[in-house]
């Protein structure tokens, strides 16, 4: 169990790619981070790098109180789940979790106890004698797992472990995952762009974006409060609704726009925060009109365009109510429930 | 794929009969003609039926040999022959793997370069080279040697080939879990690159050994010493050596005893990439 410390770390790949740019982090002991972000930000680019499976551009990268630059993986004491898992094929589910310890010079018998307390873990102890191939996705996503615990190491690094899993075995192996950690207290890493693991897992979550990091913070904290226009449209399913205030009615909204911080030009509010009826407070209020209505079970979503404009909104409702289907109707939206932002900067006004 | 028609199929079993049987009636009037005496053969007609030799001719030639011929017992031969087939094979296997390894694996100064100098040796068999290898043989002192049997026909680009594109094919993700898992270069090497290899060195195994065991022209000209004869060219000296008319009843015995190993390491390498096969998965 340690702390990662991350100063000033930059990738640059051979072609010059500029993966990761200077990111700072400080990850505590026993923390648990999530990395999110879109497809080529970096995230596994970063994961890599601490793991010391890609080499470190420049910058710093200490694991507890070691300056682990220039070691190699093995020697950084930690261990890795990968996406498409990279169990060895010919070895049974045992000699998978026991190689990384009979390498490190462990005696039979405490590899052989070590092995058995974990495999009881993580309940697959009647697979032991099998070979990966004869196992389930989630039997093999287990063994992965496995391997990286029967380490005991300093940090855990998981890329992407739970994406080759079904959906519903997705939200089981995320709360064990969330439960084990928090059992073993080890700093763990995690990669992920699903958001629901994004928001639920981690104590503290990262969004990367083109290789630099826009807010770190707790999931709730980056959920209710988006520091840039990036994070606002990319936490949250559907993502929240960035409105160009220029699309407003202004003079219906005069009232409204004018309690607004200094140079908002954008308004981001959030599927959920929309309505049809109007609210006894402050709010502002546009005029709609349906392009589709969405039903899935718990909540549906009616996909919206602004009146005279092509931007599309997406609002939150119970039912298919009768004055959806009028040419134009009117939502509100409570201005304490609007994100403001600045177009030019990206980053909040308030 | 091919529909069911009646005709369309006994056409294509006409077809396969007819192939099966040139390529298996040559080897049956050797085998026949092995259990013959030397007049049968003589006399002009080929018999289709099994004589009653059998018993002598294959004793004479596995204990006997035909001393006027210059041949010595075949089990001498088979036995040479057998040293230096297995010599060429595992030689052969052992440096191609070693060189895939480093191929793919490594990142050295010209490498791609290097990889194309084997690549281009598969152009270069033994008979094209002969000349200037039997010259660095002969000056190496290694004629009439198990060494100069083999050594020079080791290098092998093709196996060299197969398995560097082997190795491609195994995710990258393997050799980083086991880098974490504090496995060093060679550790991966023998511990995952070789037993996921396995159904390839068996196939391989099999062709080398063949390969070897068939060597006619190199045997020929680096040994003068019978003791050191291969039974391949033991045939030849059988068949065109010695003053009187060639023996061919001992002739036929000892090309079908020259056929076994072959056989046998086919049958036997196949059950191990049979298994390879339903064991290993990437
Ligand atoms: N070996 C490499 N050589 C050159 N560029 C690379 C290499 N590996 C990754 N990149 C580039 O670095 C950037 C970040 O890649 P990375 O794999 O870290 O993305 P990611 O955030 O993990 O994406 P995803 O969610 O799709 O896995 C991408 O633009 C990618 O093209
Ligand atoms: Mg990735």
């Amino acid at each position: 169990m340690s702390s990662i410390r991350i100063l000033n770390l930059s990738k640059v790949y051979d072609d010059s790619t500029h993966a990761v740019k200077q990111i700072n982090l400080n990850i505590d002991d026993g923390e648990f981070i999530v990395l999110v972000g879109p497809s080529g930000c970096g995230k596994s680019t970063l994961l890599r790098m601490i793991a010391g499976l890609e080499t470190i551009s420049d910058g710093e990268l200490y694991i507890g109180d070691r300056l682990v630059n220039n070691l190699e993986p093995a020697e950084r004491d930690i261990a890795m789940v990968f996406q498409n898992y990279a169990l060895y094929p010919h070895m049974t589910v045992y000699k998978n979790m026991a190689y990384g310890l009979k390498n490190r010079g462990f005696s039979a018998s405490e590899i052989e106890e070590r092995v058995q307390k974990t495999a009881k873990m993580l309940e697959i102890e009647q697979f032991l004698t099998r070979k990966p191939k004869a196992l389930s996705g989630g039997q093999r996503q287990r063994v992965a797992m496995g391997r990286a615990l029967v380490r005991e190491p300093a940090a855990f690094l998981l890329d992407e472990p739970l994406s080759n899993l079904d959906a519903k075995l997705r939200v089981q192996m995320r709360v064990e995952i969330k439960q084990l950690q928090k059992r073993l207290k080890t700093t763990s890493l995690y990669v992920t762009h699903d958001q629901l693991e994004a928001m639920t897992l981690g104590d503290r979550l990262v969004v990367l974006n083109q290789g630099q990091v826009e807010q770190v913070g707790a999931p709730l904290e980056v959920y209710n409060r988006p520091e840039t226009l990036f994070v606002a449209g990319f936490i949250g399913s559907p993502s929240m609704n960035l409105i160009d205030i220029d699309h407003l009615d202004k003079s219906i909204n005069a009232h409204a726009l004018s309690s607004l911080p200094k140079g908002t030009d954008i308004l981001g509010i959030r599927p959920d925060c929309l309505s049809s009826s109007q609210p006894n407070e402050p709010s502002i209020q546009l005029e709609c009109n349906m392009t589709l209505f969405e039903p899935s079970g718990a909540e549906s979503h009616l996909y919206m365009s602004l009146k005279d404009q092509q931007q599309i909104l997406i609002m939150r409702v119970e039912s298919l109510k009768q004055e959806f289907s009028e040419p134009y109707f009117k939502v509100y939206a409570k201005i304490k429930d609007i994100h403001p932002f600045n177009k030019l900067s990206g980053k909040r006004t308030d | 794929m091919v529909d069911n028609d009646r005709w369309g199929n006994l056409l294509a079993h006409c077809i396969l009969i007819v192939g099966v049987a040139l390529v298996v009636f040559p080897i049956y009037i050797a085998v026949i003609a092995s259990t013959h005496t030397g007049s049968t053969f003589l006399s002009g007609t080929l018999p289709l039926l099994p004589g009653k030799e059998a018993w002598t001719n294959y004793t004479t030639v596995i204990f006997e040999g035909r001393s006027r011929a210059g041949t010595p017992p075949i089990a001498q031969m088979l036995w040479n022959s057998f040293i230096m087939a297995m010599a060429i094979t595992i030689g052969k296997l052992s440096i191609s793997l070693l060189s895939a390894f480093a191929i793919v694996y490594f990142q050295f100064r010209f490498r791609l370069f290097f990889f194309w100098i084997i690549f281009l040796t598969l152009m270069l068999p033994v008979e094209v080279r002969i000349v200037p290898t039997f010259q660095v043989v002969a000056d190496l002192g290694m004629l009439n040697s198990f060494a100069g049997l083999s050594i020079p026909l080791i290098a092998s680009a093709t196996a060299t080939f197969l398995f560097r594109q082997f190795f491609m094919t195994i995710p990258e993700e393997m050799l980083e879990a086991a880098r974490v898992d504090g496995a060093g270069p060679l550790k991966f090497f023998k511990d995952i690159l070789l037993p996921l290899s396995i159904t390839n060195i068996a196939a391989l195994f099999v062709i080398m050994f063949i390969y070897g065991w068939n060597q006619y022209l190199w045997p020929l000209l680096i040994t003068t010493d019978p003791s050191y004869y291969t039974i391949v060219m033991g045939i030849q000296r059988m068949a065109t050596g010695g003053d009187s008319e060639p023996l061919w009843h001992l002739v036929m015995a000892t090309v079908v005893v020259a056929a076994l190993p072959p056989v046998l390491v086919i049958l036997f390498m196949q059950r191990l990439f049979v298994k390879g096969l339903t064991e290993t998965e990437k």
